[in-house]
């Protein structure tokens, strides 16, 4: 082996090395910062978590089918992860994607009764793409299509397009 | 590779395929933009504004694309010393900041109507804006030595650190709860996009990539030259001033 090509090995050596420990760095920082880098929490966490009163966050998660209650120029409605579930109180207008069964994400605080009080309510896109009217047709035949990309076939049977699972029947 | 390292060879390489990418731009161009304002339907939840994502989701590709070719570009220029890494390192960074503000403008534009908020500090949106810092920060970085190598080789380090963002970017809304929806192309179950909007969607992406094609032999094509008048300055800068005849003066012949 020349000289020349012992010394390029060596820097790619070097360099593999450094990008690997780079890398781990990076890897051990996001891993343990965690859920702060997450723009929301859903109301699992919320529970889970215990935020006291007057603590100012993010909340996410879908707006329950029939919570929406609307007096005046405030809006009450329920954020839901199909698990935990938290009362939100809005006074303001709402983003044009903001209706019953959508993803959003709400800024605001606990008040002392528990409900979240929100200063800002976005609304949350999913990554389904479509025309109205194969919409319309999946309406049609009976299926719907949640927020968060589920199609809920006319039998009832819930399909799960999110990330990461196959698309197969859930529960 | 090491094919392509002769400067001369490339340079003879890549003129001849700047007519054919030129003309893909165009040609991509035309009917992209057709299929992805006329001739697409409307989203059934974001209704016209979906055409945004026409421009906006390629940029985004192009902007981590661009970066990850300069990284490669990077690890080659200082393993191998490939005498046109650095070239293409320096010639393109400005390409991918383009594409990068592309990608931000549009995403705010679209941002406002659909989530509310021009702008969130989201996981998504803030790596984003990290890449076009890195962008930025890399022609900052190498414009500023007075000797050009050394500002190259402190460049091709920072293309190199800031290479960790690209996955942090494709992953971030699968990690962490995030405000911008998750990928609908590039993902496990196919994509999850009508094939009415795939298809100017790719069109487009297709353009993108043949502009960038063109462009980058372009500014290839400058930088090279740009060395070469520089290396021609120097010897004629190292000649003593009595035998330098007027007519040798580089810019005036």
């Amino acid at each position: 082996m020349s000289l020349k090509t012992a010394r390029k090995r060596r820097r790619l050596y070097v360099l593999l090395l450094a990008l690997t420990g780079l890398g781990t760095a990076t890897a051990l920082v996001l891993a343990s910062l965690g859920d702060n880098i997450s723009f929301f929490l859903s109301p699992s966490q919320v529970h889970a978590q215990h935020y006291g009163a007057q603590r100012q966050f993010r909340l996410g998660g879908l707006v329950e089918n029939g919570s929406v209650e609307r007096s005046g120029t405030t809006t009450l409605f329920t954020v839901t992860d199909t698990v935990e579930e938290v009362r939100v109180s809005y006074t303001g207008i709402l983003p044009d994607l903001f209706r019953e069964g959508q993803g959003v994400v709400a800024n605001g605080h606990l008040d002392a009764a528990g409900v979240f009080v929100a200063d800002e309510v976005l609304a949350k896109h999913d990554e389904k793409y479509m025309p109205p009217e194969v919409h319309d047709a999946l309406k049609a035949a009976g299926a719907s299509i949640e927020a968060d990309g589920t199609v809920v076939g006319a039998d009832g049977k819930r399909y799960q397009y999110q990330r990461g699972s196959t698309a197969s029947p859930g529960s | 590779m090491h094919q392509f390292a002769n400067p001369a060879r490339f340079m003879r390489i890549a003129g001849m395929a700047l007519p054919w990418f030129s003309v893909a731009a165009v040609v991509l161009f035309a009917t992209g933009l057709f299929f992805a304002l006329f001739d697409s339907p409307p989203d059934y939840q974001q209704s016209e504004t979906v055409r945004i994502m026409y421009v906006h989701v390629p940029a985004a590709w192009m902007a981590m694309f661009v970066y990850t070719s300069l990284a490669v570009a990077a690890a080659s220029s200082l393993v191998w010393k490939h005498p046109l890494a650095d070239l293409w390192a320096r010639a393109n960074a400005p390409l991918g900041a383009g594409f990068t503000a592309i990608c931000l403008v549009t995403g705010m534009l679209w941002g406002k109507p659909m989530w509310g908020a021009w702008w969130a500090w989201d996981p998504r949106l803030t790596s984003v804006l990290v890449l076009f810092f890195l962008y930025l920060g890399y022609i900052a970085l190498v414009g500023a030595f007075d000797d050009p190598e050394r500002g190259l080789k402190a460049g091709n380090v920072l293309l190199l650190v800031g290479a960790v963002n690209v996955p942090i970017i494709k992953f971030s809304v699968d990690w962490w709860n995030s405000l911008h929806q998750p990928a609908s192309v590039l993902r496990m179950d196919g994509p999850a996009i009508d094939p009415s909007m795939l298809l100017p969607l790719l069109l487009m992406w297709g353009a993108f990539m043949a502009l960038f094609g063109a462009l980058a032999i372009l500014r290839l094509r400058s930088e090279l030259m740009e060395r070469r008048l520089s290396a021609l300055r120097l010897t004629l800068a190292s000649q003593p001033a009595g035998s330098r005849s007027s007519s040798n003066e580089p810019g005036l012949s």
